[in-house]
């Protein structure tokens, strides 16, 4: 039976028991359990959006992104989901892509702005401490919502080695060797947790990358994707960049080739 | 980089100076005069000190007119410390030396002032960056500055050596300002040297009349 109905003064209607009431309508508002749902329901968003991940490695950082395709018509490479946001930093996203992009936007100029003022490469934890500031800031005001996407940033420097830092709607930043955004975060955090990744190198790591993907990709409810697979580290010089085709081509069939030995040996099983 | 008295007048106290910057294994010395004169007749002090400390391992020298020279140094101070906090990390000297080309670059309109940025940091250990009057920036292993650095060109060019010991960097340091204030009017005083590497900084007086003499003095 559902919960009596009540209508208020301005014609909008509520369940009785729906604890959330008039807390969720702004940032600027906390529940009386001392939450901001619109941070919450920001963070839904990104658990709509297909799964993303990046891990870092000994000499490197490796991202993979799930894109799943709508329509056969779309142009093959369209709608990219990781970003280069310097030479030596990459971006990956899940949630909404126009929120992502413009987050991504802003990632670039403090990443200029630092180096025109200091000479140097920004630091990875110092961006996406500002980025995390900025994310953080549109939790404040109910003029604004939050951003609807999560990101992970990843870099490569040769005297601080491969960083890897996770930014999600609330405004704060984690720094990690492994994470996963997006629907499937839990299936693939826990393919990650199984890796030993502070001893494999970015090649070894690319195909892993290319296999949890595949893992963790629902066959029956979205039909196809396409593997976005980017890579920083010793192996490109310090520079982020989607690996090349034939790396690529090597980690797709070695994640197909996985995932059909594990059918197979379920069928044995059975 | 240094203009004579004519501009002086208009600017005020000028540093009429000499300052220099060298490396050597495992630091950094850093050195000027200590004399700042108003249109290059009048000394207005005898012992100023031109050696600004902006980090804990990062110092400026400066030239050209005090006035905007304390203004830019007191700004990229506190700039650069505020970096630091942020960064939790010591500054890199080329971070420090950034800052300063900035405003100098920014503001090179009204600013009249050249420095010299030397330190020490973990990433590139010793470094001598020289910030000229509109605001180019320069990493050497060593520079000189100042009206005096004219007269000691040809000794510091024949002279240096790369990876020199601390006592050989202290000597070439001390007898290159000794003769550039030895020929300059508007250079003078004592001879402020800092020495600065990863184990910390230390200062080094020398008064005019312990500078080392050469033939004709």
């Amino acid at each position: 039976m559902l919960p009596p109905l009540c209508f208020t003064a301005d014609f909008r209607v509520y369940h009785m028991l729906s604890s959330k009431l008039k807390y969720d309508l702004s940032a600027s508002t906390f529940s009386p359990d001392g939450r901001v749902f619109q941070v919450e329901y920001a963070m839904k968003a990104v658990e709509n959006s297909s799964t993303a991940i990046g891990i870092r490695c000994k000499d490197g950082v490796v991202f993979g992104v799930e894109k799943l395709v709508l329509s056969k018509l779309y142009e093959q490479g369209s709608n990219k989901r990781i970003f280069n946001v310097d030479r030596h930093v990459g971006m990956a996203v899940a949630g909404l892509l126009a929120d992502a992009r413009s987050l991504s936007e802003v990632a670039r100029e403090e990443a200029s702005n630092f180096r025109s003022n200091y000479g140097h490469n920004i630091p990875l934890k110092h961006l996406s401490e500002r980025v995390a500031m900025y994310v953080h800031a549109y939790t404040l005001y109910s003029a604004v919502r939050p951003f609807g996407c999560s990101f992970i940033l990843g870099s490569y420097d040769q005297d601080d080695g491969p960083q890897l830092y996770m930014v999600d709607p609330s405004g704060i930043s984690y720094g990690y060797w492994g994470c996963a955004i997006g629907k499937a975060k839990q299936a693939a955090k826990t393919e990650i947790e199984k890796l030993q990744m502070k001893d494999m190198t970015c090649r070894e790591l690319v195909k892993e990358v290319a296999k949890i993907i595949y893992i963790v990709h629902d066959e029956v409810k979205d039909k196809a994707f396409e593997l976005e697979l980017s890579w920083v580290g010793e192996v490109t010089n310090g520079k982020h960049e989607l690996v090349p085709k034939d790396v690529r081509e090597e980690a797709e069939k070695y994640a197909k080739d996985s995932l059909e030995e594990e059918d197979d040996s379920d069928e044995e099983n059975m | 980089m240094e203009r004579h008295y004519m501009d002086s007048k208009i600017k005020g106290v000028s540093t009429g100076t000499t300052i220099l910057a060298v490396t050597f294994n495992g630091g950094v010395i850093i050195g000027s005069d200590s004399r700042a004169s108003m249109g290059g007749n009048y000394v207005c002090s005898k012992t100023i000190n031109k050696l600004i400390q902006v980090h804990d391992r990062i110092f400026c020298c400066i030239a050209g007119s005090l006035a905007d020279a304390q203004a830019v140094t007191k700004t990229a101070k506190f700039q650069i410390s505020l970096h630091s906090i942020q960064m939790e990390s010591p500054p890199l000297v080329k971070a420090a030396a950034s800052v300063m080309k900035e405003l100098c670059y920014n503001n090179k309109e009204e600013l009249q002032a050249g420095f010299i940025t030397a330190g020490w940091d973990k990433k590139k250990g010793p470094q001598v960056y020289t910030v000229a009057l509109g605001g180019m920036l320069l990493s050497l292993p060593f520079t000189i500055g100042g009206s005096g650095s004219t007269y000691i060109y040809g000794y510091t060019d024949a002279k240096y050596k790369p990876d020199m010991s601390r006592e050989e960097c202290l000597q070439f340091a001390t007898n290159a300002l000794a003769l550039a204030m030895g020929r300059d009017n508007v250079s003078g005083g004592v001879a402020h040297l800092v020495v600065i590497t990863e184990g910390g900084v230390e200062h080094v007086v020398i008064p005019g009349d312990k500078l080392p003499k050469f033939h004709d003095e």
